[in-house]
């Protein structure tokens, strides 16, 4: 079964919960584990996130884009903003790298969704927006795609 | 779901009960109030319970270091406790536990900071 689901909100943080809850819920149903739930719950948070603080600097009045994606046992998610992107990206994907030390953050954003999906891909480029890409098999589909 | 917190004084730590889902939205506001309590409270010690917290993400992890380094500056010991599977994967993925004590409950955080129950 394919189904996929487009949300649009704006850039305020009390819609970072907003995002985890909507993806869980489109997810839940290919029943995946309490863990994979909570590895996609993480990753929607990370990348709202970023694009709300880095993306557009807290500015409110902007506008994040979710892709959510299910074919057969495997997750597809797209978070979209039009802020200031990453200059360099490679720096940006470092453990503990963080532009904003004095915002008490922690610089695990990108590590986090490199290890709790399958793939993780970052387009962006200054004044162009951050489109981060991500796809995740759930572990309870993966043998019978083997 | 937001993020309730307790605090609660004990001899000289400083108790931190945190409840429901903790991420950049909630951190601030968290910090402010932690700041504020580690100011106004003679304690030195503390220990954070993360029982009833049922989700937390990179900017939590943010928190929780700020507060380390700070109750560490102060020559004090920071312990968390109680922790789920859960929330536990993101802190063994950010190595905090090589720098910050867990253990079981509150009780055994309590008597290893010498605290009567």
């Amino acid at each position: 079964m394919r189904n996929e689901m487009t949300i649009e909100f704006l850039s305020v943080s009390e819609n970072e919960s907003l995002a985890r809850v909507a993806v869980a819920s489109f997810v839940s149903q290919i029943n995946p584990t309490m863990e994979e739930l909570t590895d996609i719950k993480t990753v929607v948070s990370e990348a709202v996130t970023n694009a709300i603080i880095h993306g557009y600097q807290e500015k409110v009045d902007q506008k994040v884009r979710l892709m959510c994606s299910i074919d057969g046992g495997e997750i597809e998610i797209t978070i979209q903003d039009e802020g200031e992107g990453i200059e360099d990206v490679e720096m940006a994907r470092e453990p503990l790298y963080t532009s904003k030390p004095e915002w008490e953050r922690s610089g695990m954003g990108f590590t986090i969704m490199e290890n709790f999906m399958d793939h993780v891909e970052i387009t962006s480029g200054p004044g162009e927006g951050t489109t981060i890409h991500m796809k995740k098999q759930l572990t309870s589909t993966k043998a019978l795609c083997n | 779901m937001s993020l309730h917190v307790d605090f609660i004084v004990k001899e000289n730590v400083l108790l931190v009960r945190l409840e429901g889902e903790l991420d950049h939205h909630e951190a601030s506001r968290l910090r402010e109030a932690w700041q504020q309590e580690l100011a106004n409270n003679n304690v030195g010690h503390v220990i954070v319970n993360l029982e009833k917290l049922t989700f937390m993400d990179s900017s939590g992890l943010g928190v929780m270091l700020g507060r380390y380094k700070e109750v560490q500056a102060s020559g004090s010991e920071m312990v968390i406790c109680s922790i789920s599977p859960e929330v536990r994967r993101l802190f063994d993925l950010s190595g905090m536990f090589k720098i910050v004590k867990l253990v079981d409950n509150e009780t055994f955080a309590l008597e290893m900071l010498g605290v009567a129950s």
